[in-house]
């Protein structure tokens, strides 16, 4: 009698272990959000003194490069009406890249562009002196009832145009430049070799009060 | 015909006695890598598209802000509000909360702080710009437009 108790297996019937395991894999896999802290950086100018007027920047408008998107999400670039931003990357580089009237330093800095790069240069008096500080400056300006939406996707088309142009110095790809962490000297190195001279010149103006609340 | 049989002898069955263990593994590193949602997000968020993103590197510094249409339209209209941690606020308490969230950081690293703004794509200017307004007043001038990856054309 004895043996025959003994002949009833001990296990622990492990068959069904991987469905458990499975379905709670199931229920991880699908609550799983990886999380992304992706987006597009933007640096907000320093606060205003109530007390002290904004300096006065004297610009040419030829060194301005005009975005104005209105309430209905329309564009109109360098005073000119624009369907869609497909051409908007590529007009801005040439924009910052003319080299109209470029002083010493700005003629060194077109020197030590890469040969791409200088093919730019359209040397048009009407359109920006030199890319440095002081000269070409994008900006960008809504109505309070553009789109978020629309906005971003602007920005996304100048951040671009710059990113490109300093990709191309490092001779890397625009992707490869952005994956740079400056974590090390080395990619630090490579990152400031692609902004030298060229400092990202977004200005994002208040928006005025059409179309919002 | 007999050396065909001989053949069919040999064991044709996969040994499945390791795949519990293959699917723990898997089960450990999903459970390893899940953020569970700690807060519950009171505003619509479908993130914009962008090509041109870049990763923020010390997670410890960035603080979020949720910007859309509320999800409980009747509690809290279909305006669209600012969700810091669990509760909507008012444009005017982002200085407030800035400051909080600043506490929060070692002093070192209070400059640094990075507002990654979650903002839904239906939102319009006027309520963006008014936040980075009060952000440039608390002085955290670093934003991040959170948005999802578009296929380059």
């Amino acid at each position: 009698m004895a043996k025959g108790k003994n002949r009833t297996s001990q296990e622990v019937n492990a068959g069904s272990m991987a469905d458990i395991a499975f379905l709670l894999l199931i229920f991880f896999l699908v609550t799983t959000t990886i999380a992304s802290d992706k987006g597009i950086q933007n640096l907000l100018p320093p606060k205003q003194d109530p007390n002290v007027e904004p300096p006065e920047i004297d610009l040419n408008k030829r060194n301005i490069y005009n975005i104005l998107i209105n309430a209905n999400d329309q564009l109109l670039i360098e005073d000119e009406y624009v369907e869609n931003t497909d051409l908007l990357s590529e007009d801005i580089k040439d924009f910052l890249l003319n080299f109209g009237a470029p002083d010493e330093e700005a003629v060194a800095l077109f020197n030590s562009l890469p040969q791409s790069l200088k093919a730019r240069a359209n040397r048009d008096p009407n359109s920006s002196d030199h890319p440095m500080n002081g000269g070409a400056v994008v900006s960008i300006k809504t109505n309070r009832g553009t789109s978020y939406e629309k906005y971003l996707e602007v920005l996304d088309q100048v951040k671009r145009a710059y990113f490109e142009i300093y990709a191309e110095r490092v001779g890397l790809t625009s992707d490869q430049y952005r994956a740079l962490t400056g974590k090390n000297p080395a990619e630090k190195a490579l990152i400031d070799k692609g902004k030298e001279g060229i400092p990202l010149a977004i200005s994002i103006a208040e928006p005025d009060k059409i179309g919002g609340n | 015909m007999a050396k065909f049989k001989k053949k069919t002898k040999t064991s044709e069955n996969i040994p499945t006695s390791a795949l519990p263990d293959i699917i723990f593994m898997l089960l450990f590193f999903f459970m390893v890598t899940t953020v569970l949602r700690e807060q519950d997000i009171l505003v619509e968020q479908k993130l914009p598209q962008a090509t041109q993103l870049q990763k923020l590197e010390k997670k410890t510094l960035i603080s979020y802000l949720f910007v859309g249409k509320p999800k409980n339209t009747n509690l809290y209209g279909t305006e669209p509000r600012i969700q810091a941690n669990d509760v909507l606020i008012n444009t005017k308490d982002i200085i407030l909360w800035v400051n909080q969230e600043k506490d929060k950081l070692s002093e070192a690293e209070r400059d640094q702080i990075t507002i990654s703004m979650k903002a839904d794509r239906d939102v319009k200017m006027g309520p963006i710009s008014d936040i980075q307004f009060e952000l440039r007043e608390a002085d955290a001038r670093k934003l991040l437009y959170a948005s999802t990856g578009k296929v380059q054309n």
